[in-house]
């Protein structure tokens, strides 16, 4: 399999993840709609901030803040793991194996091939966020764009990249899928998705600032919120695309190390 | 006819029963794991009360009553309903649903009972010590009438639940894939996270009478958390036992109505 091979493959394989999230639209909507946890925390921290702002936040800021998260969590996604288990389990992986390209990129497609149809949920959000709060719900300079679409890409990119590592622990695991739930809830604590990273005591910031998670969430959202400056945003996207290509090496390590164990079961 | 039914339960119970004796170390896993998804549920509280010492009129340790209940709930959802409901999604699906059809008990029953996984409900110990937590926090223990008053209500909340639930898989007869289905519930459920008081502020108090007569959510974590620190007023407890009884009515109408549209799906 050589570069080449992937680069001509690629614009089918988009092209069949495309007809594929058309095709299963009504269960991704389903699946959007089950996303609520952002909105449930927007609640909760609007009763809080009624009276008097938190830190930075006030109440149209936590708005703000959660319709954007909302927004991210639909790209900034990947559900591989689950995938990888399923097909060792059910032995569909011998049949991807045999294809002249490695199941990751297949992976990584059908995933990125899912962007359009999940922007037609995430970009009428982020209006409505625009709608209820006014043009500071999004940036306000080009360079903040930039600097949004690189974290949101450095997100999915986490997201991916975890979701096979941990996929392909179940290689020698039988099944991953409690690792994945362990990575999940520190998902859910770390990320910024239940409340800003901001509002934490700054020990934990520390802690939380060295771990991928809020990279893979809190970061787009802040981007998008516009919550730094230049220099500020630099180092984080750094920290951000340090972790990717840490995540890449772990992933390529441990598929490989995996695949090798792999014995088909079934027919 | 109630005896009939009540041995039918049991020879369920014990069938559930032995199959779990099978697995007894999932119960660490399951177990395990389950305490730590609590501790998603709790650390947006432990952030938010870090700014305020009160929110809508709910101190810590009442809140903390409230995760207690979700929790509690979370656990018997778990542990005793989604088991059996994710079969009969199953059975439309394969269209085995006509072995239970066939059978001379009433279907909703069957169905109802057909598998339960004990050490699933960790939650529910969760809970229980969620309770014990906040008292001690709070410095005083419950009134016997405020408990006894949160056992109806438990009654009521688990009776609640299971109609809820009820509907859902109703919807299973008209759309096709519905494993997802049961993400969505769960996820609406997630609003019961916190005192219903938090959605006051949201939309001129439109989503609080939403929670509370349309999906009654405010119902099953609220009103029991009320009951037990001796606030919920007698009016409020008899207003919970009939509309409980009335939505699980309700839930076994569309029940009814939507099981005779089944056709077998094979064939």
């Amino acid at each position: 399999m050589s570069a080449r091979t992937v680069w001509r493959a690629f614009p089918t394989l988009l092209r069949v993840g495309f007809a594929e999230a058309v095709a299963y639209r009504a269960e991704m909507l389903i699946w959007v709609l089950s996303t609520t946890m952002p909105l449930v925390n927007m609640v909760l921290w609007m009763a809080v901030a009624r009276d008097a702002p938190v830190g930075r936040f006030g109440e149209a800021d936590f708005i703000s803040y959660f319709l954007a998260t909302f927004a991210v969590r639909q790209l900034a996604t990947s559900w591989a793991a689950w995938l990888i288990n399923w097909e060792v389990k059910q032995g569909v992986l011998s049949m991807r194996l045999l294809r002249p390209i490695s199941p990751l990129w297949t992976y990584a497609v059908e995933s990125i091939a899912n962007f359009p149809m999940r922007l037609v949920v995430a970009a009428p959000v982020v209006l409505l966020s625009v709608a209820l709060v006014g043009a500071r719900a999004v940036p306000q300079h080009a360079w903040q764009w930039g600097f949004f679409v690189l974290a949101l890409l450095g997100g999915w990119a986490i997201a991916f990249l975890a979701n096979v590592a941990i996929g392909a622990l179940c290689f020698f695991l039988e099944s991953s899928e409690r690792v994945l739930e362990v990575w999940l809830v520190l998902f859910f604590v770390c990320s910024g998705y239940m409340y800003p990273v901001e509002l934490l005591p700054p020990t934990l910031r520390t802690v939380i600032d060295w771990l991928p998670f809020r990279y893979q969430i809190g970061l787009p959202v802040e981007m998008l919120t516009g919550a730094f400056g230049w220099e500020e945003s630099v180092r984080l996207l750094g920290a951000q695309w340090a972790w990717v290509a840490a995540l890449a090496a772990l992933a390529a390590f441990t598929w490989k190390q995996g695949v090798r164990r792999f014995a088909a079961f079934g027919g | 006819m109630l005896k009939r039914y009540l041995r039918l339960l049991g020879i369920q119970l014990k069938a559930s029963g032995l199959l779990s004796l099978q697995y007894r170390a999932d119960f660490f896993t399951d177990g395990l794991t389950s305490l730590f998804w609590t501790f998603t549920a709790l650390a947006p509280l432990f952030v938010v009360y870090r700014e305020r010492p009160n929110i809508e009129g709910w101190s810590f340790g009442e809140a903390l009553l409230v995760v207690g209940w979700f929790t509690l709930l979370q656990g018997i959802l778990e542990g005793a309903i989604n088991p059996s409901l994710t079969g009969v999604v199953e059975h439309i699906r394969k269209g085995t649903l006509d072995f239970v059809l066939l059978k001379p008990a009433d279907a909703q029953f069957l169905v109802s009972t057909q598998r339960f996984q004990p050490w699933r409900a960790f939650n529910v110990l969760t809970g229980l010590g969620l309770f014990v937590y906040a008292f001690a926090r709070l410095g005083q223990w419950p009134s016997v009438p405020g408990l006894l008053a949160s056992v109806v209500l438990l009654g009521t909340s688990t009776l609640l639940l299971y109609s809820m639930w009820i509907l859902t898989v109703s919807a299973a007869f008209y759309v096709v894939r519905v494993d997802n289905l049961t993400y969505l519930f769960s996820s609406i459920f997630d609003f019961a996270r916190w005192p219903s008081a938090v959605f006051q502020g949201v939309g001129r108090g439109v989503l609080t009478l939403v929670f509370t007569y349309v999906i009654p959510l405010a119902l099953m974590t609220t009103f029991p958390a009320e009951a037990m620190l001796g606030r919920l007023k007698p009016h409020a407890l008899l207003g919970a036992v009939v509309g409980a009884v009335v939505f699980a009515w309700g839930s076994r109408q569309v029940w009814l109505r939507s099981i005779r549209r089944y056709t077998s799906a094979s064939s």
